[in-house]
């Protein structure tokens, strides 16, 4: 006789789909120039003469060292690891042939043009997506810098880190560390002490950057902890859209990634920080191997209705630990936060937001989207703080959570601090099990468990998506397709 | 060979025993009307033939097309014709209509052996069927049935039974909820519709429908089961005397056989 339980429920398909493959994973084979494991006060001393740094910095890279020494690694989020031993990493690794930098694409060792082919990064000109600027940053190093030239003609300043502290030394002293201080947190101080390369971008008063501007960061080398540190400056009524993608190869081993990001914009000038996070996640069955992504990212609206908007996709990571936040010191100014978070396999996030409100008039806004498929856990961390001055500041918060399947977890803490009583307050949150119902009336169409959980999610995601520039909502799109598929038999 | 035909349906959902024995056989061309109280059993019927599982079926079984109906996954079902216009459409947020159909079709002429439509020749066909259920354009750019009122829910249902081509369709309550406008353009939608090749199982709780979507067959279900079958007739004189007249005689029924 016929049993209903001949049928494969719907809980068993959603698990199939989520055990996918890493798709990013493959390892590239190049010489690497790699620092033995350990950190001290050398370590830095070799960083900062690695990169023929100035005085002041590798002051401030010891001050920052000595800071950490003394901090303790954060505690409160809620995300579980073994203990992280930070001698056993290693702070310094670049590709051999780059030692004295590529001068331009064509020195660039074909393995890695190769690797970034690979990831879809179209890294030469030709296969460019239109008007998208790429540094792409291996490992410690920024191995390739686009479209410098157009963008120089219009005076944006777009390039590695370690460039500008020799090009532009003092924009960068003026700004290093103002929006995320030298000991903020324990990783913010780690990076502070060893960070290696990243992304500097400077926009002049009232233009209105020509281009997306892309960073790819890859972590190649086993062992190896990333550092990178981004400082974006926009000036009086400039506009600047950036976005940063990640992917590293499969490992056994935990690979840490602590970035710091620094955003600061001036009077009416609006930054779009876009990030599409891939990092490798570990393995879904066993939860072995994958990136600890602790990263600090803030950014100050400073001046009179200045805007940052920030928007993530966070697919990638065992672990991340991220809230990207927004001070809104100047009058009339705008912080955004969209989000979409995603824990698959044994992949834990704790992420949100913090938006503090200092000026007048001030308003902020909160999408958060998690996900959570396997045994993943999602958090949304997220802090409204109305200071006394923020005469009607407005945030409104949604933060809203899927779960696929049954051994995953949602949780969500948001924080609210209002010290002005003008402050108009709004905050939605909801939980919902991928509806069995939503499930069941795409089947019911004809569309299969997998089809239905990638149309579900994207749905789900759909506000957020719209925020990244056209060329990334796509990807985004694939990405999460990708990541939440699975071998549907 | 008929198109559908249960037997003996027993279908439960943990301890309780909602269909306890239903026959019912359907043949291509005709219209079969299934009423019956609340609670008697109809959307455990019919989202029983749609594959939902979390329903138990105990004893019995299900052919389509001469096939063991109940080995087939859901979504394999709706690519071989069966379609459910739902008593309550579920909604997803933030995918469009549009999008959600032209996945749904394409998933369907995919197994049909059928090329996939692109999105302009998709369009087009769409267009054809929307005018046929009177459908509004935005309704097509509106999220799958989110914030559609009860009347665009149930329209749109139809709308998607006729762009999907259904082989068997079954309509569970479409008609509740409808002023008699929209019910007129959903009886015109399935009239328009009926077909030598195509079946249709019409659910209803009132008569009303039946004066527009005149059934070949009438069968009341009362608490899990088939009490009455009949020509269309049956439908008035239910009306009539209400589902109590039946269900005073299935109690003697059972009387007389204790
Ligand atoms: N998923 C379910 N879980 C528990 N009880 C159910 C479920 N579905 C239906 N029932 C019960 O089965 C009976 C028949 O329901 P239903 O098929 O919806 O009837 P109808 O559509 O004729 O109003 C009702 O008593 C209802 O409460
Ligand atoms: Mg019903």
């Amino acid at each position: 006789m016929p049993e209903t339980a001949t049928l494969v429920t719907d809980t068993e398909l959603l698990e199939q789909h989520v055990a996918q493959e890493y798709k990013a994973g493959f390892v590239t084979d190049i010489e690497q120039d790699t620092l033995p494991p350990g950190l001290d006060e050398d370590t830095v001393r070799f960083i900062s003469a690695k990169k023929a740094e100035p005085e002041w910095l590798l002051e401030w890279r010891l001050k920052a060292y000595r800071d950490w020494l003394e901090m303790k690694e954060p505690t409160w989020a809620n995300i579980k690891y073994d203990p992280i031993d930070y001698q056993s990493i290693s702070y310094y690794s670049a590709p051999k042939s780059a030692s004295d930098g590529p001068q331009s694409l064509d020195e660039v060792d074909p393995e890695i043009l190769a690797t970034y082919e690979k990831l879809g990064i179209p890294l030469q000109e030709q296969k460019f997506l239109a008007g998208v600027a790429v540094d792409a940053v291996f490992d410690s190093v920024s191995v390739a810098t686009t479209y410098k030239d157009k963008l120089a003609e219009v005076g944006v300043i777009f390039c590695p880190m370690s460039e500008a502290v020799q090009e532009h030394p003092e924009l960068v002293k003026k700004y290093l560390g103002t929006v995320v201080p030298r000991n903020d947190n324990f990783f913010a101080a780690l990076n502070s002490a060893v960070f290696s390369d990243g992304s500097f971008v400077y926009i002049p008063e009232g233009v209105r950057c020509p281009m997306e501007l892309s960073t790819y960061f890859r972590m190649n080398a086993l062992n190896t902890g990333q550092f990178e540190r981004t400082l974006i400056i926009a000036e009086k009524g400039s506009y600047v859209s950036y976005l940063e993608g990640c992917t590293a190869p499969m490992r056994d081993q935990k690979q840490l990634h602590a970035a710091v990001v620094e955003l600061y914009a001036h009077e009416t000038a609006t930054i779009k920080y876009s990030t599409v996070q891939n990092w490798y996640p570990g393995d879904v069955e066993t939860g072995k191997g994958g990136i600890y992504n602790f990263v600090t990212k803030r950014g100050i609206a400073a001046g009179r209705a200045a805007k940052i908007s920030w928007t993530q996709v966070e697919t990638g990571s065992a672990i991340t630990w991220k809230y990207p936040s927004v001070i809104l010191k100047g009058d009339d100014s705008v912080g955004e936060f969209y989000s979409v978070a995603v824990s698959k396999g044994w992949q834990q996030a704790d992420t949100g937001t913090k938006m503090i409100h200092v000026g007048k008039n001030t308003t902020s806004t909160i999408i958060s989207k998690g996900i959570s498929a396997g045994n993943g856990q999602n958090t949304y961390r997220g802090g409204v703080k109305i200071l006394k001055s923020a005469d009607g500041a407005r945030n409104f918060s949604q933060c809203d959570s899927m779960l696929l399947g049954d051994k995953c977890g949602a949780h969500t803490f948001p924080y609210i601090d209002v010290q002005n009583p003008t402050a108009q307050m709004e905050h939605e949150a909801s939980t919902s099990k991928i509806g069995e119902d939503q499930l069941f009336y795409c089947n019911s169409r004809g569309i299969d468990a997998e089809d239905a959980v990638s149309l579900i999610v994207n749905g789900f995601c759909k506000e957020v998506f719209k925020e990244l520039p056209m060329e990334f909502a796509v990807e985004a799109r694939k990405l999460l397709e990708i990541s939440l598929e699975g071998s549907v038999g | 060979m008929s198109l559908l035909e249960i037997k003996n349906l027993h279908v439960g959902v943990k301890d309780a025993k909602i269909l306890k024995g239903v026959d019912l056989t359907v043949n291509r061309g005709e219209v079969h009307a299934i009423m019956g109280p609340n609670g008697s059993g109809k959307s455990t019927l019919a989202l029983v033939l749609a594959g939902r599982d979390t329903y138990e079926i105990t004893e019995g079984e299900i052919l389509y097309k001469g096939e063991d109906l109940l080995e087939v996954a859901p979504e394999e079902r709706a690519r071989e014709g069966l379609f459910l216009a739902f008593q309550y459409p579920v909604e997803i947020p933030g995918v469009s209509n549009v999008y959600f159909l032209k996945a749904a079709l394409n998933a369907i002429r995919k197994h049909r052996g059928q090329e996939e439509l692109d999105a302009m020749d998709f369009l087009t066909y769409v267009r054809e069927k929307m005018a046929l259920v009177k459908m509004d354009e935005t309704l097509l750019n509106r999220p799958v049935n989110e914030g559609f009122s009860g009347g665009e829910k149930k329209r749109n249902e139809i709308f998607h039974m006729a762009v999907l081509d259904p082989v068997l369709a079954v309509l569970d309550e479409t008609d509740s909820g409808l002023d008699i406008d929209a019910l007129k353009i959903v009886a015109d939608g399935v009239n328009s519709l009926r077909s030598e090749e195509r079946a249709f199982i019409i659910i209803t709780h009132y008569q009303r429908l039946l004066n527009y979507i005149v059934p070949d067959v009438v069968h009341v279900l009362l608490d899990g089961k088939i009490v009455r079958t009949g020509g269309k007739e049956l439908a008035l004189e239910l009306e009539e005397k209400g589902y109590s007249w039946l269900e005073g005689e299935v109690h003697e029924e059972a009387v007389a056989h204790a």
